[in-house]
């Protein structure tokens, strides 16, 4: 038996435009959006710059080593660490707002082509968190930049705009190791209860502690802060900064790839 | 459909084909076959817990049967390109997120399966929520959720609907509305498959029946038929002039049949015509009992046939193959329902 010719039966490049529009719609039609973002953007941004007008006055203070070691660039992102539980906040809520509230179904339903439907939410909050991002780390370094005062560097410096660029970078993969981790957890409380106090307390532990620091320096948010380092003194990682963003790069994928295995097998 | 349109509709056909869905060890959904047609409506009936729910997520490919098919005009859900044209279902009327506007909620459906945007206006008319359209679904009433489900259900024009509980939680001017709602789908020609767990509903909205327990498939007929079968009343006489009592009936016409526990039962005859032959002939009557099964009844036994012969699993299971679940659970039941017995259609 045949379709009534109702429509074209769109092609696969044509359903993926209609899903991403839905869930485009989707992710601008509710207000965590709106203020998850927001929080990363002032979060990100005060704190560096905050952090920064500290370092400046403080500076005179410091001992030779750690003037060596002094890292405006980086000082100027001081504020990504918190910033960043904010976008797992969204990264999370993307994805499990889908669970909590039973809109699975209904999605599921819409989009029985559950890879699809999974690449399609996950590229159009990637694609907001990327610009959000971007901007993010534009705003802080210039921010912090602008605090630092005569220890400032500019954005033309050598490994300056790879740690700016890169800074945007992290922001991003964050959120989507963020919807990785989410879709297959389902859950949001169990979904934040385990990312937020694992990048924000455990992984900097595991990352500072010398007994772990060798286990702790591969994980994917001590590797892929590596990016955003311009000065390297004292910094015994055995990679550079764009393998230690390859690193966390590969955590997503590793995550994305449970995420789709889990959803093709499990029941909506 | 909202401006009474009439399309015609080709296919709507739902074929499931011993659909079987297994969790550890029970049985939720056990070898379903049956073929849900356009132009009625469907009642899927069964106690809570009987499977219904489960049954309807497997048909729009949510939950993965164990084993068994589902096939919509032949093809699997998954192979529907832009689904939500043929096949609107209401699951769950609480499946929305709470913080997006009726509006959103049905723009990102519709855009997901290219249906135009003028057409979520449509269907917000259509359910009364126009109103409320930008409203966050947060604050939505019981019925008002449900609504909003049924303007989801509809938003593709699709020539298949699915309902599950609709008149769960309404108030009654709400089961009115769902239920002429329901009628004139299925009159416009399209494929109507409800459930619920109560006949009384069903009675009053379905044309065709299915009927299930325990996940077997346990009655699969006409509502007139069932309705023919179910509701007749019967006199039950008992005397200890056994013989004479049947010679008497048999002289006078009357069609009695032993009822398998010392008395005889007598389908169509008014109780006052049977006491005053009796007397005319001086027989003794112990009992003289007029009853008047009511459908609720007869769904009733149908189901506790089924919750009984699930509990004798010492029984081979030499049901479903062999002639149907519910005839082989009249048997395993005694001769009471021998008015009733009757064969599923395959």
């Amino acid at each position: 038996m045949t379709t009534p010719g109702t429509t074209a039966v769109p092609g696969m490049t044509g359903m993926t435009a209609q899903v991403l529009r839905s869930e485009w719609t989707k992710i601008k039609s509710v207000r965590s959006t709106v203020w998850t973002l927001g929080v990363a953007v002032v979060v990100t941004v005060g704190v560096g710059a905050l952090i920064s007008g500290l370092s400046a006055r403080e500076y005179k203070n410091l001992s030779v080593e750690s003037k060596i070691k002094f890292d405006p660039t980086f000082t100027s992102f001081a504020g990504m660490g918190l910033g960043q539980l904010a976008l797992i906040v969204f990264g999370v809520l993307v994805v499990s707002n889908e669970y909590s509230t039973g809109m699975i179904r209904t999605s599921l339903a819409a989009v029985p082509q559950r890879g699809l439907f999974l690449f399609s939410k996950i590229t159009v909050a990637t694609a907001l968190a990327f610009a959000v991002g971007m901007a993010t780390s534009f705003a802080a370094f210039f921010t912090g930049q602008a605090m630092l005062g005569e220890h400032s560097v500019a954005l033309g410096d050598p490994g300056v705009p790879r740690a700016v660029v890169g800074g945007g970078l992290y922001m991003t993969l964050i959120t989507v190791f963020s919807m990785g981790v989410a879709t297959m957890l389902r859950s949001p409380l169990l979904a934040l209860g385990i990312l937020m106090p694992f990048f924000f307390l455990v992984s900097a532990i595991l990352g500072n502690v010398p007994a772990t620091k060798k286990v702790g320096q591969y994980l994917p948010d001590q590797a892929g802060q590596k990016v955003m380092q311009v000065v390297t003194a004292g910094n015994d990682a055995p990679y550079g900064p764009w393998a230690g963003l390859g690193i966390m790069v590969l955590w997503v994928l590793a995550a994305l790839a449970g995420a789709y295995a889990v959803l093709l097998r499990r029941d909506a | 459909m909202a401006g009474g349109r009439r399309r015609p509709y080709r296919g709507g056909m739902i074929e499931l084909e011993g659909l079987t869905k297994r969790y550890g060890d029970v049985l939720a959904v056990d070898q379903l076959t049956f073929t849900v047609r356009p132009g009625v409506v469907t009642g899927f009936l069964g106690p809570n817990g009987a499977g219904k729910s489960t049954t309807m997520r497997m048909m729009l490919g949510l939950d993965h049967p164990t084993s068994g098919s589902v096939r919509i005009d032949g093809r699997h859900y998954r192979q529907l390109r832009d689904p939500l044209r043929t096949v609107g279902a209401l699951l769950d009327a609480k499946a929305v997120h709470g913080g997006r506007s009726a509006y959103h909620h049905l723009l990102c459906l519709a855009q997901s399966n290219g249906i135009p945007r003028s057409r979520v206006g449509e269907v917000l008319d259509l359910v009364g929520l126009a109103p409320v359209a930008r409203k966050r679904t947060k604050g939505f009433s019981m019925g008002m959720g449900q609504r909003l489900g049924i303007a989801a259900a509809l938003l593709g024009e699709p020539r298949i609907v699915m309902f599950d509980e609709p008149v769960n939680g309404l108030d009654p001017e709400g089961i009115h509305w769902i239920r002429t709602l329901m009628k004139n789908l299925a009159g416009q020609g399209r494929t109507v498959f409800v459930s619920s767990h109560l006949m009384s509903e069903m009675a009053l909205t379905a044309d065709h029946l299915v009927v299930i327990g325990q996940g077997r498939l346990l009655a699969d007929t006409g509502m007139a038929d069932f309705i023919r079968e179910n509701s007749r009343s019967t006199v039950r006489m008992v005397s200890p002039e056994y013989e004479r009592l049947r010679e008497v009936l048999h002289g006078a016409g009357i069609d009695a049949a032993p009822d398998g526990r010392g008395g005889l039962e007598v389908t169509g005859e008014d109780a006052a015509h049977l006491g005053e032959l009796a007397a005319r002939h001086r027989l003794t009557l112990h009992e003289l009992s007029p009853r008047q099964a009511s459908l609720e009844e007869a769904f009733m036994r149908l189901t506790a046939t089924a919750v009984e012969y699930h509990a004798h699993q010492d029984r081979p299971a030499a049901d479903a193959s062999a002639g149907g679940g519910w005839g082989a659970g009249w048997d395993a039941r005694g001769s009471r329902g021998s008015q009733e017995r009757k064969e599923p259609r395959r």
